[in-house]
């Protein structure tokens, strides 16, 4: 074929393409669906509450994932920081995954620091960290949770194998109706990271 | 560990692509001229101007062999696959094989064993012994700078609900190994709502008594209708005076020191809400060796110089 021909033909410029870019995805990502270390829970992991699930949505709302990880790389600097580095059986039953690459702020692990710091926190950065350059949030103070769609958000969930019981589905709505939307975040930002804590 | 198939996937994949880029060199390189330029031209114009037909400079292509080589190089020590490569590192006093796990896991080692004497040693001193070692401290500040100022402050001097270190008022105690305590097992404040047992009128009276007996400027009148109920209710933990107690960490509510904000409304939300300020246990974050140096360093603070 002569590149003329490829240059020529739109339709089959975007073919080849998209086979030149995907090229590796073969090699680095197709194998992995297969793998057991990447679809087998990590020992102890439980699908996130409900609250949990609704917080995970506002941590996607916001774009926390723009400036945080949740992803502990294997290096000494880091793992003093946060932690042990971490595995891939932690995050089976997350879909979409929220990893983020992007490390403008800390890479976030729970347990940390107290409910209360973290309330402080997200209302004003600087009013605990002087320094901070993130933005507030303080409307996540007046916000209340719509507990409507959230058994939806978790049968969602299950059909692509997160092991939720039907109590969790009915109980889901209940969990969550009328709570502030800063503590469905709190509860899913304290959970991060915390199922492997040994190293 | 991929399974067999899988692994011969991947490295089918990597090792066939790598030689097909080496074939893709030597097809495109094939029919050109050996001498440096040429004045054949692609046949390709636009207005009147030709586009020529050379072949690539020569260390260019070198360079693109030179890519190949590396890969495969590279592949041969670190490994493809289930293929493992011939690069090792040191874990647990035995070498193996190289993953970016096992590289952490030895740079990890390397470095506790480096700095595994010096914590021993820090670790049979005592704190208020440790806390006029300036080597101890500096380590003590810098742990303190990655650990604790996100509550603290990286001067410790606290923000509102954050205790501040280096004032000589303590909710727990202050001493050495009080602070160790506190640092290694955590605290947990619990400042009861009294906004149902006092009543809305109730709570601003009581915030007018607590401002009394730090000499704030009060309503005298609604502090007196108050002072029955802080006997009964408040005495508990704060005492009679309203000195406070160290033992369940109540404030002292007789000094200058407001860990929640002295202001009449300030008081009157903690007096409705309740407060539960935690304090995280450290043990099996930081481990104990780290939580002394700590301690010295957090003790230091608040010592005169």
């Amino acid at each position: 074929m002569k590149h003329e021909t490829i240059e020529k033909n739109l339709p089959l410029m975007v073919v080849m393409i998209v086979i030149a870019l995907s090229w590796a995805g073969l090699a680095e990502i197709v194998p992995l669906f297969f793998d057991k270390n990447t679809q087998q829970p990590a020992e102890g992991l439980k699908p996130l509450t409900a609250l949990q699930v609704e917080g995970r949505d506002i941590y996607m709302r916001e774009g926390c994932a723009v400036c945080h990880t949740q992803m502990v790389r294997p290096f000494r600097a880091e793992t003093e920081r946060y932690g042990p580095p971490s595995t891939s059986g932690e995050h089976v039953y997350e879909h979409p995954f929220l990893w983020g690459s992007k490390r403008t702020g800390p890479d976030l692990v729970g347990g940390r620091y107290s409910d209360e710091w973290h309330r402080a926190h997200l209302y004003n950065p600087r009013d605990v960290v002087p320094e901070s350059v993130m933005p507030s949030y303080p409307w996540l103070f007046e916000n209340k949770v719509d507990g409507r769609t959230t058994p939806r958000k978790l049968e969602a969930l299950r059909m692509v194998g997160v092991p939720y019981t039907d109590a969790d589905i009915e109980g889901a709505k209940e969990a969550v109706d009328g709570v502030t939307e800063i503590e469905a975040l709190v509860a899913y930002l304290q959970q991060l990271g915390t199922v492997v804590t040994k190293r | 560990m991929l399974s067999s198939f899988w692994s011969f996937w991947v490295q089918a994949i990597v090792i066939g692509s790598m030689v097909g880029c080496g074939l893709l060199i030597l097809y495109t390189s094939k029919g050109q001229r050996k001498d440096e330029t040429t004045d054949q031209t692609t046949g390709h114009s636009y207005d009147g101007i030709e586009e020529l037909d050379n072949p690539l400079p020569r260390w260019w292509v070198f360079m693109f062999w030179g890519t190949i080589v590396y890969g495969f190089g590279y592949l041969l020590v670190y490994g493809l696959a289930n293929f493992d490569g011939i690069g090792k590192v040191t874990v647990d006093g035995e070498e193996v094989t190289w993953t970016a796990t096992n590289q952490w896991k030895a740079e990890v080692q390397a470095f506790d064993e480096k700095v595994a004497p010096l914590y021993a040693e820090y670790l049979a001193t005592p704190v208020a012994e440790l806390a006029k070692n300036e080597a101890a401290l500096q380590t003590g500040q810098r742990l303190f700078k990655s650990y604790c100022a996100v509550c603290h402050g990286s001067n410790a001097m606290g923000a509102q609900g954050f205790p501040n270190l280096t004032d000589h008022d303590w909710l727990y105690g202050g001493e050495a190994d009080t602070i160790k305590q506190t640092i290694m097992y955590g605290r947990q404040g619990a400042m009861p709502a009294w906004g149902a047992a006092l009543g809305d009128e109730g709570v601003k009276d009581m915030a007018q008594y607590v401002r009394s007996l730090s000499g704030l400027e009060h309503d005298a009148e609604a502090a007196e209708k108050a002072a029955p109920k802080y006997q009964q209710l408040c005495v508990a933990c704060h005492g009679a005076e309203g000195k406070g107690m160290q033992l369940v960490g109540a404030p002292n509510l007789t000094d200058e020191i407001w860990l929640y904000g002295g202001s009449t409304k300030q008081i009157e939300t903690t007096l409705r809400y309740g407060r539960a300020g935690k304090m995280p246990a450290q043990a099996e974050i930081l481990g104990e060796e780290k939580v002394h140096v700590l301690s010295a360093y957090v003790y230091s603070l608040s010592q005169d110089k």
